[in-house]
């Protein structure tokens, strides 16, 4: 069987909105990935917990609250002390542009605003797991 | 790569025995995909496992088996009881995705060492899907875990079957699903051990378990005459228990969202399991499992090979010559076997 896709999409922090969320874990199942859809109000540790059981390839945060320069580091770091720092890490929210050199620099390779169309997050993934044959 | 030693055999179940998490998701992983060390992992493990109760959760959508789990497991937890959770959910026959959201009820489960919650889709696999699951329900019983919770939802053929891998099958009900006797499905009765009626904070709950206890009341089928069906292997079944040990399942009422009923249930689960003991029927639904289990393996087996040894052009010829109805498909594959009977010897 050919192997399967696995994303985990998470909300960290404490913002309560999670239809952004929810419609980018339904577009990533339509393009034949299995989403793990975790809710929102997720610490790092609770996302690099999941993401470990759930053995996933990628994980996908979604934070509008503006707190994603702490959070998202956060759970990269979470990430690696569990041995997963080969997992590819997606930001999705409100990011000013300057930031996102910093966030590549940290690891958080895909960066996306609002709005983005959702094929070009799925393209981003596939070409992203291409590369490194395992 | 971080751990080579989880690239092989021999680390991964090394490091799986050491109680190494991510070793256990590794080899699940394995299994979900078939990959070329999934069969070894499995014979690896196999003598390892067998010492785990195994709990079915299935129930309509929404029915709150999530939310049941969370709570089932957070007792278990404050027993000293380790946990390894499955949850099952559809993939979608469109894209071949799947939405796995069950952990979102499960959340009071973080960050506890001694709880594993793995989301697993159905892949559509045909008839594969039950024993995928108890190949990963095996893994989690080598691993360690002490009860093991599997959460199918319970609409297809496949979900009842994956509930005849648990030796404890908990059947969720809801109130207000429409009419109550229509609700309890045709098969239910047969495949729960325990009832739960959830939701019981809603309007309705008291009609429900009583529909419940009339059915029950109606005459309880033998649950292990109905698994024979079909054709199995001519085994002697260890035991032939007692008449006056039948079970005559419970039917509990929680509230999953307020933990209300939930040690109840709990309760219920573990007095199944000590009567399944007791009784034999731990033993007898091994042997059962076993045989139902070896007969799919090994048709399995001989169906790839034969096809191996045929080939693609020939099976294409002879499908469409039954199609066509030039011939009938039982001389069809009378021939196919004499083909492979008849095969040259490497
Ligand atoms: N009122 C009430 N709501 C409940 C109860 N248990 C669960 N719920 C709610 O019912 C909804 C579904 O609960 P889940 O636990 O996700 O149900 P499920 O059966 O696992 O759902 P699926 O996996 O999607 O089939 C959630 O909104 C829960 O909060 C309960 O006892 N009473
Ligand atoms: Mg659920």
């Amino acid at each position: 069987m050919k192997r399967k896709i696995r994303v985990l999409v998470a909300k960290p922090g404490l913002d309560g909105h999670d239809r952004g969320a929810k419609v980018v874990a339904r577009a990533l199942r339509d393009a034949g990935f299995e989403v793990i859809y975790t809710g929102i109000r997720q610490t790092p540790a609770m996302i690099a917990e999941a993401a470990l059981q759930e053995d996933v390839d990628v994980v996908g945060l979604s934070i509008l609250s503006g707190a994603h320069m702490v959070l998202a580091p956060k759970v990269k770091q979470a990430l690696n002390e569990q041995g997963m720092d080969d997992v590819l890490i997606l930001l999705g929210g409100i990011i000013p542009d300057e930031d996102v050199p910093t966030l590549q620099a940290m690891g958080i390779k895909g960066v996306f605003g609002p709005g983005t169309p959702t094929p070009q997050i799925v393209k981003f993934i596939l070409q992203e797991l291409a590369e490194p044959v395992t | 790569m971080a751990h080579p030693q989880l690239n092989t055999l021999a680390g991964l179940v090394s490091a799986l025995l050491a109680g190494n998490r991510r070793a256990l998701a590794r080899i699940i992983s394995h299994i979900e995909d078939n990959t070329a060390l999934a069969q070894p992992l499995l014979a690896a493990l196999y003598p390892r496992a067998g010492q785990a109760h195994i709990i079915g959760i299935t129930g309509a959508p929404g029915t709150g088996k999530s939310t049941l789990v969370n709570g089932l497991a957070g007792l278990y937890r404050q027993r000293r009881l380790s946990v390894g959770i499955i949850a099952v959910d559809p993939t979608s026959p469109f894209s071949g995705g799947a939405l796995l959201g069950d952990r979102v009820r499960m959340r009071d489960l973080a960050g506890d060492p001694g709880v594993f919650i793995r989301s697993m889709a159905t892949r559509g696999s045909l008839g594969g899907l039950a024993q995928a699951t108890a190949d990963v329900i095996m893994v989690l019983d080598a691993a360690g875990f002490e009860r093991i919770i599997i959460e199918t939802v319970g609409v297809g053929q496949s979900e009842v079957e994956i509930a005849s891998t648990a030796y404890t099958t908990v059947v969720v009900e809801a109130p207000g699903l429409g009419d109550e006797v229509q609700a309890i499905k045709a098969g239910v009765l047969e495949i729960a051990d325990i009832f739960a009626v959830n939701k019981a904070d809603r309007e309705g709950a008291d009609r429900t378990v009583m529909a419940l206890k009339m059915m029950l009341n109606l005459g309880i089928p033998d649950k292990y005459q109905i698994m024979h069906h079909g054709r199995m292997l001519p085994v002697t079944l260890p035991l032939a228990s007692a008449p006056d040990q039948q079970w005559i399942p419970p039917v509990y009422k929680t509230v999953a969202t307020q933990k209300q009923g939930i040690s109840e249930l709990l309760e219920g689960i573990e007095e199944h399991h000590r009567y399944l003991v007791a009784s034999g029927r731990r033993q007898l639904r091994s042997h059962l499992r076993a045989a139902t289990e070896l007969r799919m393996i090994l048709r399995d087996t001989l169906l790839d090979r034969v096809l191996a040894e045929l080939g693609t052009a020939a099976i294409d010829a002879m499908v469409h010559a039954v199609a066509q109805r030039q011939i009938d498909p039982y001389t069809a594959v009378k021939q196919w076997v004499a083909a492979y009977n008849h095969r040259p010897t490497t």
